[in-house]
C-alpha cells in the first residue's frame, strides 16, 4: 500500500514538474515585459495559445516537427514585435492602467480571432519522439513530459545567458534599472522595450508548443494558462527569472498533488487559492525585492 | 561648441527656465552655479531633451532641438546626471560596457578596451572594482563610475549635474581634479553645481541661475571675487565674522 502511494504522488510530481515547466515559461514572460515597462501583459497567455495553434497548423502543411516549432515561435514572436509596435506604442496616455487595459483588449482579439481562424475543436500535435512511455520506478513517464522539462530548462539557460553575457541583454537589464540613464547612454529605450515583447512572445510560443502534445490546442486554452502563468510569476517574484521558475514549478506540483490527492476539481482553485495567499502575506512573492 | 539661445521650459503652469541664453566655447570648463530649484537641472534635461523645451539649441552648428535622448551620446554630448542614476545591480565592468553602447557597432573592440584603459588610469579605484555590483559602492565611487560611464561614449562635451552632491570633500576635489585633468586632454565642460566655490576653483567662466533665468555671468575668476556672489551662493567666509566687524 505505501508503494502504491508512493507511485501515485510521483506520477503526480512528474506531471506537475511539466506543467510546471510550462508556467515558468509564462511566468517569465510576464517578467520581462513587467521589467521592462511595468505593466502586466495579459495577451501572454494568447502568445501561447497562438504557439500551440500555429504550428499544429504549420505541421499540417509540412510535417515537419522541427520545422514547425522554428516557424511558429518565430510566427508568434514578429506577432509580439508587431503587437508592441501597433497597440502599445502608439498611445499618447503612458500610465501602466491604460496600457494594462490595451493588452487585456488585446488578449481579447488575438482569441476571438484565432476562434475565427481555426474554430472551437481542438487539434492534436503529435508528440515530439514517439508516445511509449518510459517507467521509472512505480510510474510512468511520457518521452514528451522529458521533452517539455529539457526544452523548458534550455530556454531558461539561454535567456539568463542573454542577459548577463550579451550587449543587448545587459542593455534590456539597464532599461529595467534607469530608463533614464539608459537612454542618456544611448540605448533606445522604446527599442528595448518591443524586444522584451519578442521575447515573452517567443517563450509563450515555445510553452505553447511544448505543451499541444499533452493537451491539445484549442483556441481558448491561453486564458488559463495565462493566468496560471501569471499567478507563478507573482508566486515567485515578479521580475525575477530564478523567481519565475520556481514559482512555476511549485504551481504545478501543488496543483497536480491536489488534484491527485484531494480532487482534480480543486486543481485550478489552487493556482487562485496560492495567488491569493500571497497576495495577501507576501505581495513581493518568495524571491521578489521590490514592491 | 554649445549655443543655447532663450530657451524655456516649463512643468505644467510652473516655468523652470525663463530664456536662457549661454554658450561654452571648445576647450573650456563652465559652470552654470544657482540656488536649489534654480533651474539647473532642468536646463541640463532640456539640452539632452529629457524635459520638453522651446529656443534653440545648436551643437557644433548642429540643432538639438530635435534629437531624442538617446540620440545625444553619438553626437558627441554625454550627460552625468544628478544623483548618478547608476544601474545598480550591474557590474562596474558592465557600466563601462554599455557607456559604451553607441559605439560598439562602429569601431573596432580594441579601441573601446584602450579607452577603458585610459578610464582605469584616471579612475584606478574603479579597476578594483570591476565586478562589483555599482549599487554597492561608496557615493565617491559611484560619482567616479557615472562620469567613467559617460567618457566611455567618447564624448566632445561632458555635461554634469551636481557631481559634489553628498560627497566628502576631499572627494568632490578629487572630482574637480579630474574634470580640470580631462580638460586638458581635450574635453569641454558645462558642470551645474551647487558647491559653487568648488566649481569656480576649476572653470574658466561661469553663469549664475536664478529662478529660471541667467542674472549673471563672467569669468570664474571674477565671480569667484564678486561680493555678491561670495554672499548669495558661497557662504560668508570666517573671516567676515571675526575680523570684519
Amino acid at each position: 500500500m505505501p508503494s502504491e502511494i508512493f507511485g501515485a504522488v510521483l506520477q503526480y510530481l512528474i506531471s506537475g514538474l511539466t506543467n510546471g515547466a510550462i508556467y515558468a515559461l509564462i511566468a517569465l514572460g510576464f517578467g520581462i515585459i513587467f521589467n521592462a515597462t511595468h505593466i502586466i501583459n495579459f495577451a501572454q497567455g494568447e502568445f501561447v495559445m497562438l504557439g500551440a495553434l500555429c504550428a499544429i497548423s504549420l505541421y499540417q502543411v509540412f510535417p515537419s516537427l522541427p520545422a514547425a516549432f522554428l516557424g511558429s515561435t518565430l510566427l508568434v514572436t514578429l506577432l509580439g514585435l508587431l503587437f508592441e509596435r501597433l497597440a502599445l506604442r502608439p498611445v499618447k496616455d503612458r500610465s501602466p492602467l491604460t496600457l494594462i487595459i490595451i493588452t487585456v483588449g488585446g488578449a481579447v482579439l488575438l482569441k476571438g480571432l484565432a476562434m475565427l481562424w481555426w474554430g472551437k475543436e481542438a487539434y492534436n500535435l503529435p508528440p515530439f519522439t514517439g508516445a511509449t512511455p518510459l517507467h521509472l520506478g512505480p510510474a510512468t513517464i511520457l518521452p514528451q513530459n522529458l521533452w517539455v522539462l529539457g526544452v523548458a530548462a534550455l530556454l531558461v539557460a539561454g535567456l539568463e545567458a542573454f542577459f548577463r553575457l550579451t550587449l543587448t541583454g545587459k542593455a534590456m537589464r539597464a532599461c529595467a534599472y534607469n530608463p533614464v540613464a539608459a537612454r542618456l547612454v544611448g540605448i533606445p529605450a522604446m527599442r528595448m522595450v518591443q524586444l522584451s515583447f519578442g521575447l515573452s512572445a517567443a517563450l509563450g510560443a515555445a510553452g505553447g508548443i511544448l505543451i499541444a502534445p499533452l493537451t491539445l490546442g484549442v483556441y481558448d486554452m491561453g486564458t488559463m494558462l495565462g493566468l496560471k502563468g501569471f499567478s507563478a510569476a507573482i508566486l515567485g517574484g515578479l521580475g525575477s527569472s530564478l523567481g519565475g521558475v520556481l514559482g512555476g514549478l511549485l504551481l504545478g506540483v501543488a496543483e497536480s498533488l491536489a488534484s491527485g490527492l484531494i480532487s482534480s476539481g480543486y486543481r485550478d482553485a489552487v493556482a487562485f487559492f496560492i495567488l491569493l495567499v500571497v497576495l495577501f502575506v507576501r505581495p513581493q512573492g518568495l524571491l521578489g525585492g521590490r514592491t | 561648441m554649445l549655443q543655447i539661445r532663450n530657451l524655456t521650459a516649463s512643468y505644467g503652469p510652473v516655468t523652470a527656465l525663463a530664456g536662457v541664453t549661454l554658450h561654452v566655447r571648445e576647450g573650456e570648463i563652465v559652470a552654470l552655479i544657482g540656488a536649489n530649484g534654480a533651474g539647473k537641472t532642468t536646463l541640463l534635461n532640456a539640452i539632452a531633451g529629457l524635459v520638453r523645451r522651446e529656443g534653440e539649441i545648436t551643437f557644433t552648428g548642429r540643432s538639438l532641438m530635435t534629437v531624442a535622448p538617446e540620440e545625444l551620446v553619438s553626437l558627441g554630448v554625454a550627460l552625468v546626471p544628478e544623483g548618478r542614476q547608476l544601474f545598480a545591480p550591474l557590474s562596474v565592468a558592465d557600466h563601462l560596457l554599455l557607456g559604451a553602447y553607441c559605439r560598439h557597432r562602429r569601431v573596432p573592440a580594441r579601441e573601446i578596451a584602450a579607452d577603458r584603459e585610459r578610464i582605469f588610469q584616471l579612475f584606478p579605484r574603479l579597476q578594483e572594482r570591476l565586478e562589483q555590483p555599482a549599487g554597492t559602492m561608496s557615493g565617491g565611487e559611484q560619482q567616479m563610475l557615472a562620469i567613467a560611464r559617460a567618457l566611455m561614449a567618447r564624448p566632445r562635451l561632458l555635461l554634469l549635474d551636481e557631481p559634489s552632491l553628498g560627497l566628502a570633500p576631499l572627494v568632490v576635489e578629487a572630482i574637480m581634479t579630474t574634470l580640470a585633468r580631462l580638460r586638458k586632454q581635450g574635453l569641454t565642460v558645462l558642470l551645474v553645481e551647487q558647491n559653487a566655490r568648488a566649481a569656480l576653483k576649476i572653470a574658466d567662466r561661469a553663469y549664475v541661475l536664478e529662478t529660471g533665468r541667467i542674472i549673471l555671468s563672467g569669468a570664474a575668476r571674477d565671480l569667484l571675487a564678486d561680493r555678491q556672489v561670495t554672499r548669495a551662493y558661497l557662504g560668508r567666509d570666517y573671516k567676515e565674522f571675526t575680523d570684519g566687524r
